[in-house]
């Protein structure tokens, strides 16, 4: 942010090299997800919702342990919890903080048709801004992870904003700061991706999970949250994560090819007429004589061809 | 002493009724409409042309009142459906019209087949903008409530999106050529369209079957 700019490279009248000079501070953020540290206890849940100032709705039971079904406009943190049956057939819950991906290639971005509503900061965080929210939901068919919601009562779409404003001054979001068990970290992409590696790593080595690895999406060029999951190999079994998510090819081509030839198609459309109308002008009634309701403009004479 | 008329009133022996009252009220209404739904739908079709979004009160406000407005235009379609069906099918006559399409577009009339009230382009200008909007107006109920269509059908809204785009770029092209047609190469229409009547002669020139029609039985041809 703005404030990373102010660092000091030089000192007068100093003793010494002046603190700090050599810092180069790795602007990408990045949160980490543990999910085989994880315990769902929800104190990230209840977090959340302080934060940003909401209060806990009515929900529904579905003989689960999870919150809600999904996350909501007023709530944007939600632990799914899945029942996994294991190749050998006994059970594990599958517990993962779900939440906004905050992705490198946001499609929520492309699809957006309004001016600023979506801005993606140089830090990575992909954060809406309400000001400029039409409500029209395009974000809603671009996002590859289902993240953005409606709120009806504004038309407004929200979504979790990485806590931008915590970051912003150095804090690390509210969600990392509630978690007892540490499975959140928070840090730049570079040390996070190396610190789930190790994780992995340890999985894989000391722990007897072959498939362990790091969940960092490359079809939507990495993204600013990242998981490590015990299977690797099947993201879906984790509450539906996507195992290959893409910005829809249709949303690539609505918003290049066919905004291209559509707009262009119009221009000569428009073109296209005004050029007949100086080689061929208006029609004249060939047969007949017409009567003095004839004085619009472009009219001609009688029987003369054009 | 005489005076000078305020005004000639016009023969009505001169003038035949194209359009009734009703007819001009629904058809301004779908201009309307429409007009107001492509400017509010290019305002979010290209960031090019957002500012659109703003003459129509902000991007909000076009958002909302676009799929609102859209049925109305739905309705005055319909209602022409209704209205000009036996008018609107597509006839032999129209298919020969078509392979002298060369002669209307040059503005050589006098070697197009005779037409009735409407002609072949007339006709599939409507049902272009009839097919075009039941299209939008599927895509559009998908675009109008895109939560109702997630998790599970989310492949849904993008392919809504590609076909609504396409039927709006369809009916726009149609559109340029209908106001054109009506406001420049043919201005007479216009006036039909707002005054509700044609010159008998004009009648006779671009759709004689159907003023062969009107006026069977009446004695005032002259």
């Amino acid at each position: 942010m703005s404030q990373a700019t102010l660092g000091i490279r030089r000192i007068s009248g100093h003793a010494g090299p002046a603190p700090g000079e050599d810092v180069e501070r790795a602007e990408q953020v990045c949160k980490l997800i543990d999910t085989t540290t994880c315990i769902g206890c929800k104190a990230c849940e209840v977090a959340c919702l302080e934060w940003n100032g909401y209060t806990f709705t009515d929900t529904v039971f579905d003989n689960s342990y999870q919150t809600m079904p999904e996350t909501a406009w007023n709530y944007w943190n939600l632990i799914k919890f899945n029942e996994h049956e294991r190749e050998d057939g006994s059970i594990t819950l599958l517990m993962r903080k779900d939440q906004c991906m905050h992705c490198a290639d946001p499609g929520c971005l492309a699809a957006c048709p309004a001016d600023g509503a979506i801005v993606q900061y140089t830090n990575g965080i992909v954060d809406f801004q309400q000001a400029n929210c039409i409500g029209c939901g395009y974000c809603v068919t671009g996002c590859p992870f289902d993240i953005p919601k409606f709120n009806p009562a504004t038309k407004k779409m929200f979504k979790c904003t990485l806590c931008v404003d915590r970051v912003s001054e150095g804090l690390e979001p509210a969600c990392i700061k509630s978690c007892p068990t540490g499975c959140l970290h928070f840090g730049s992409k570079d040390d996070m991706k190396g610190l789930a590696e190790t994780r992995a790593t340890q999985l894989r080595e000391n722990f007897g999970f072959a498939k362990a690895g790091v969940y960092d999406p490359a079809g939507v060029g990495g993204t600013g949250v990242i998981y490590v999951l015990h299977d690797v190999t099947n993201p879906e079994a984790y509450g539906g994560l996507p195992k290959d998510p893409r910005i829809p090819l249709l949303v690539r081509l609505w918003k290049g090819p066919v905004k291209w030839l559509g707009g262009w198609s119009m221009f000569f459309g428009v073109l296209g007429v005004a050029i007949h109308y100086l080689r061929y002008g208006p029609k004249i009634p060939q047969d007949g004589h017409d009567n003095r309701d004839d004085s619009a403009p472009g009219h001609r004479d009688e029987g003369v061809k054009p | 002493m005489t005076t000078q008329a305020l005004y000639v009133k016009e023969s009505s022996d001169d003038q035949l009724e194209r359009y009734s009252f009703a007819e001009r009220i629904w058809h301004w209404l779908g201009g309307l409409s429409y007009t107001y739904c492509m400017l509010s739908g290019l305002a979010l079709f290209t960031p090019y042309l957002y500012w659109l979004a703003a003459v129509l009160g902000g991007g909000p406000t076009a958002r909302f009142w676009h799929p609102w407005v859209s049925l109305v235009f739905l309705a005055t379609v319909l209602w022409m459906y209704a209205k000009w069906l036996a008018d609107l099918r597509i006839t032999d006559i129209d298919h020969r019209w078509v392979e002298h399409i060369n002669d209307y577009v040059t503005n050589r009339d006098e070697s197009l087949p005779p037409q009735g009230r409407f002609n072949a382009g007339q006709k599939v200008f409507y049902w272009v903008m009839f097919w075009a909007v039941l299209v939008l107006l599927v895509s559009g109920i998908v675009m109008w409530f895109p939560e109702w269509f997630r998790p599970n059908f989310h492949f849904i809204l993008p392919i809504a999106v590609i076909f609504h785009e396409a039927a709006a770029l369809i009916s726009i092209g149609a559109i340029i050529i209908h106001i054109y047609m009506g406001v420049f190469m043919e201005p007479k229409s216009l006036r039909a369209m707002i005054h509700g009547r044609v010159s008998r002669a004009w009648a006779r020139a671009y759709h004689r079957l159907w003023y062969e029609r009107v006026t069977e039985g009446t004695s005032t041809e002259k």
